[in-house]
């Protein structure tokens, strides 16, 4: 008797079958990892069940311990015990914590609220995700990963007997990943069924029992986690053998391009904070430099005032190309030849609605306009030729960004940055919710664009990348880098002990 | 498991403190609201001698009731997300409505009320329709219906002034509580207060939270109470509390409580402050946007009332404007035109700000053309302040 069967699902959209037939089958207090690369239609799988696309809009079936279901809604398939965690976080910011763990079920009698039971549960909850705060706090003021937990928080009030977790520790810290994998094998324990989406193949070896494939929009196989490793289930998600991962290339980086002495960063919320403090270090053309380091360590800050985007006060010295600028806005920066690549391309790199063309030239109109005209033909030449160099898949340059697949619109972000001929490319978390193959051309684009003399500076948070790109590594803690590492001798460990203050 | 209880409860306990204790979880951008209007009051009441009198009090409490009511209504609107253009005309309509049910066809006040209640709820729920399922954006469908409404008044009346002449229902916007029964209903109101904080106290303890000292409890009843005391005796030194003013403190409490109490309320907030995780929490976006509509709907019918009650008539012209004073009420009490915040407290603070000014300059004998230039002016300076203040903050 499973917990759960889906059996023979096929959905389709105009134009485009996102599942064809495929099958899940999970156990009670199982958790069961389901891989497969982004548009392989893991999400697409998941708000059916969760009953976001409602039973009619699919065909196939779904079992709850043998009994045959049909969800019209998400409140149907939460009463019949199954809760998804989403990949986007799903809460209201102007509401306080207790209200978005309960948020649809509050406890309340004739419609009216009781806020003191409210608070009560709300308490234990989240004494039970390890989330020591106030259930009062605005959700707003928490930080990423603490809502993270949140949401963890809301899936369990609701006593699910199927909980669906859909990339849950994108925005977690280490501490926070530990606390999760507690929970979730404390639930194996009681007997509820997890449902684990994941890019992390280290977390899914990890925690799961059993890892069922989904390549296309359908179901290569399900697998004991005995059964299979990390590089098996890899070439089962891409339907080849990836023989190299990270794609690395020995360079020789020349003269110095960017040089920063002295930099300090006050936060911008608390101005006698300092977030970046007294950091000094230099790049050099063709060289690709990863900076590692936990979250809230100042990297991103760093990036962002570097590249004038940082409210907080800034102080110190920038050299690029042994002159040196004073860059108080984004304009200079892109001026002065330097490109950011955020970490949240959907917040910061795009205009969804916009088409893949529209957002390659935003920030190069002077470039392509005359007397503030715009020159459409000249625009197209551009869109066009990047569109080829990076192998951007999209029906057409006319196609919204927000209709593209991760990897995708990552390359849109990288045409429009690319198109201002930056001499120093900054990438923040470049390959973030990606799928596994278009992560590999976006390293090889790197490479590239390292060999044509572009400085390249990487943040990232997945220590086998910056191990696998960089040709030097520095390690950020508490606002200062603690170390500097080349390529041949660092090792997981050694950024890891100089990231949590170690030397 | 005692160690956990306690750490249960040393999270849920708050320790707020000094005025914020004594008041409550009024925000901090009502305090600065209500500094505005003792500014302004103090103000007036130096330029001229008779705007602090009670007689010119009692007056502008009157005067603020159909801005007031129309408020109430508009700030859930305008928390969701959403707007509504259309109040002003749907007040003309309904007034209208009104006063031929009652002129024309002669019948009884309660009769009459029924009616324009019901025709107010059906239009809101049309155009809520509209925007919840028709999916036309609210600034479209209400922008239509100020014109509609206004058109069918128009046609309606044949362009002419209704005059009304039933007693009962002229008492409606003229009559004044004696001032033993503004006592009774001040006693009633303080008894009310201390219940709901001894209530409150008891279900504290109930989950084993923290409670406030005894002492701060009193001051809170204490404070509520000098109030309200002085509010019944400024009112009864001229006539006693206006009738009207009634329906603003019923409904204001009625929607406060909706507002903060109920599911249907914190909905509400989660569409505006967040669609999408309101829509994956299983809340029911439509049918909330829609009642919303015919909350609105019914304010303005009661605005009605009131309205022709006072004027005696009802004019092709009453209620034009309404919409954007209720808006600015909102706005200026601190409602976010962006969704998801935004408290019926504040914008009754807003609609008295407004009415004040009106009032004031009127006194003043202000030019007309002044008056809208001040009106705006303040209108855009109070926005602007509470978004320096609190950038200041961030």
């Amino acid at each position: 008797m499973y917990a759960l069967e889906m059996v023979n699902i096929t959905k389709e959209f105009p134009g485009v079958k996102a599942l064809d037939r495929v099958n899940l089958k999970v156990k009670k207090g199982e958790i069961h990892a389901l891989c497969g690369e982004n548009g392989a239609g893991k999400s697409t799988l998941m708000k059916i069940l969760s009953g976001l696309y409602p039973a009619g809009t699919y065909s196939g079936e779904i079992r709850i311990l043998g009994e045959k279901k049909e969800f019209r809604n998400i409140k149907d398939a939460e009463k019949a015990g199954i809760t998804i965690i989403h990949q986007e976080l799903a809460l209201v910011k102007e509401l306080s914590v207790a209200e978005n763990i309960f948020l649809g079920t509050e406890p309340a009698r004739y419609g009216v609220i009781s806020w003191d039971e409210m608070y009560y549960q709300a308490a234990k909850w989240l004494k039970a995700v390890g989330l020591d705060i106030s259930p009062h706090r605005k959700v707003g003021t928490l930080g990423i990963g603490q809502q993270q937990l949140v949401e963890i928080a809301k899936a369990l009030a609701k006593n699910a007997e199927i909980l669906i977790l859909d990339e849950p520790t994108a925005a977690l810290t280490e501490t926070e990943v530990d606390i999760l994998m507690g929970i979730l094998e404390r639930l194996r324990k009681e007997g509820v069924s997890c449902i684990y989406i994941s890019h992390k193949l280290s977390e899914v070896f990890r925690l799961a029992d059993k890892i069922t494939v989904l390549r296309d929009g359908q179901t290569v196989g399900t697998f004991q986690k005995t059964d299979v490793d990390e590089d098996r289930v890899i070439s089962l998600m891409v339907g080849r053998n990836l023989t190299e991962y990270y794609p690395r290339v020995e360079r020789t980086p020349k003269e110095t391009v960017l040089e920063v002495k002295n930099y300090t960063v006050w936060d911008k919320e608390q101005a006698n904070k300092k977030v970046i403090d007294h950091v000094s270090f230099a790049v050099r053309k063709g060289e690709i430099l990863g900076i590692a380091g936990l979250m809230g360590a100042g990297r991103t800050e760093l990036m962002l005032s570097l590249f004038g985007a940082y409210p907080g006060r800034k102080e110190g010295e920038v050299w690029i190309e042994g002159k040196q600028v004073k860059i108080k806005s984004i304009r200079d920066a892109i001026q002065s030849g330097i490109a950011l690549v955020s970490e949240d391309r959907k917040r910061y790199g795009l205009v969804l609605e916009m088409s893949v063309h529209d957002n390659t030239i935003l920030p190069n109109l002077a470039q392509i306009s005359k007397w503030g005209i715009i020159d459409e033909i000249k625009g197209y030449k551009h869109s066009t030729q990047y569109a080829k160099e990076l192998k951007t898949k999209t029906p057409s340059l006319e196609t919204p960004v927000g209709s593209l697949s991760g990897g995708n619109q990552q390359k849109v972000v990288l045409a429009k940055w690319l198109m201002t001929k930056p001499k120093v490319l900054i990438l923040d978390e470049p390959t973030r919710g990606i799928d596994v193959g278009a992560k590999y051309e976006i390293y090889h684009l790197m490479n590239q664009l390292a060999e044509q003399g572009t400085a390249i500076i990487m943040v990232s948070s997945e220590l086998p990348e910056v191990l696998g790109m960089s040709d030097r590594i520095l390690v950020m803690s508490e606002g200062r880098f603690v170390k500097e590492l080349d390529h041949r001798e660092a090792t997981q460990e050694k950024i890891m002990q100089a990231a949590v203050g170690g030397k | 498991m005692a160690s956990t209880e306690g750490a249960i409860k040393d999270q849920v306990t708050q320790k707020p403190n000094g005025i914020k204790q004594l008041i409550g979880q009024i925000d901090i951008r009502a305090y600065t609201m209500i500094g505005t209007l003792i500014i302004i009051w103090l103000l007036f009441g130096l330029l001229h001698e008779t705007f602090l009198t009670p007689r010119n009090l009692s007056n502008l409490f009157i005067q603020m009731s159909v801005t007031s009511i129309l408020a109430i209504g508009m700030v859930l609107i305008i928390v969701a997300g959403h707007i509504d253009l259309s109040v002003g005309s749907l007040v003309g309509l309904t007034g209208g409505i009104a006063a031929v049910l009652s002129t024309s066809y002669g019948l009884p006040l309660w009769a009459v009320i029924l009616i324009t209640l019901l025709a107010g709820a059906l239009i809101g729920l049309l155009q809520g329709w509209l925007v919840a399922y028709g999916a036309i954006p609210a600034f479209i469908v209400t922008l239509g219906g100020m014109m509609a409404f206004r058109g069918v008044l128009l046609g309606m009346t044949n362009g002419t002034t209704i005059s009304v002449s039933d007693p009962a229902f002229l008492m409606i916007g003229d009559a004044y509580f004696t001032p033993e029964f503004g006592l009774f209903l001040a006693a009633l109101a303080i008894s009310a207060i201390a219940y709901s904080v001894w209530h409150k106290r008891r279900s504290r303890l109930k989950y084993g939270f923290d409670v406030q000292p005894m002492s701060i409890d009193i001051a809170k009843i204490v404070f509520f109470s000098v109030i309200i005391i002085a509010f019944v005796l400024t009112m009864n030194a001229y006539i006693g509390i206006p009738f009207p003013f009634i329906f603003v403190v019923l409904f204001a409490l009625l929607f406060h409580f909706i507002a903060n109490q109920t599911s249907f309320g914190r909905h509400v907030y989660a569409i505006g402050g967040n669609v999408e995780a309101a829509r994956l929490s299983g809340i029911p976006i439509q049918r909330r946007t829609m009642i919303l509509f015919v909350l609105s709907g019914l304010l303005a019918a009661v605005a009605a009332i009131i309205l022709t009650s006072r004027l005696s008539s009802a004019t092709t012209n009453a209620g034009t404007m309404y919409e954007l004073d209720a808006i600015a009420a909102c706005v200026i009490g601190g409602t976010s035109l962006m969704g998801g915040s935004g408290t019926i407290f504040g914008a009754l603070i807003g609609a008295l700000v407004m009415t004040s000014l009106d009032n004031g300059m009127s006194l003043l004998g202000l030019e007309t053309f002044w008056q809208y230039i001040v009106k705006g002016v303040i209108l855009v300076l109070a926005v602007g302040l509470d978004i320096l203040s609190r950038k200041k903050k961030a």
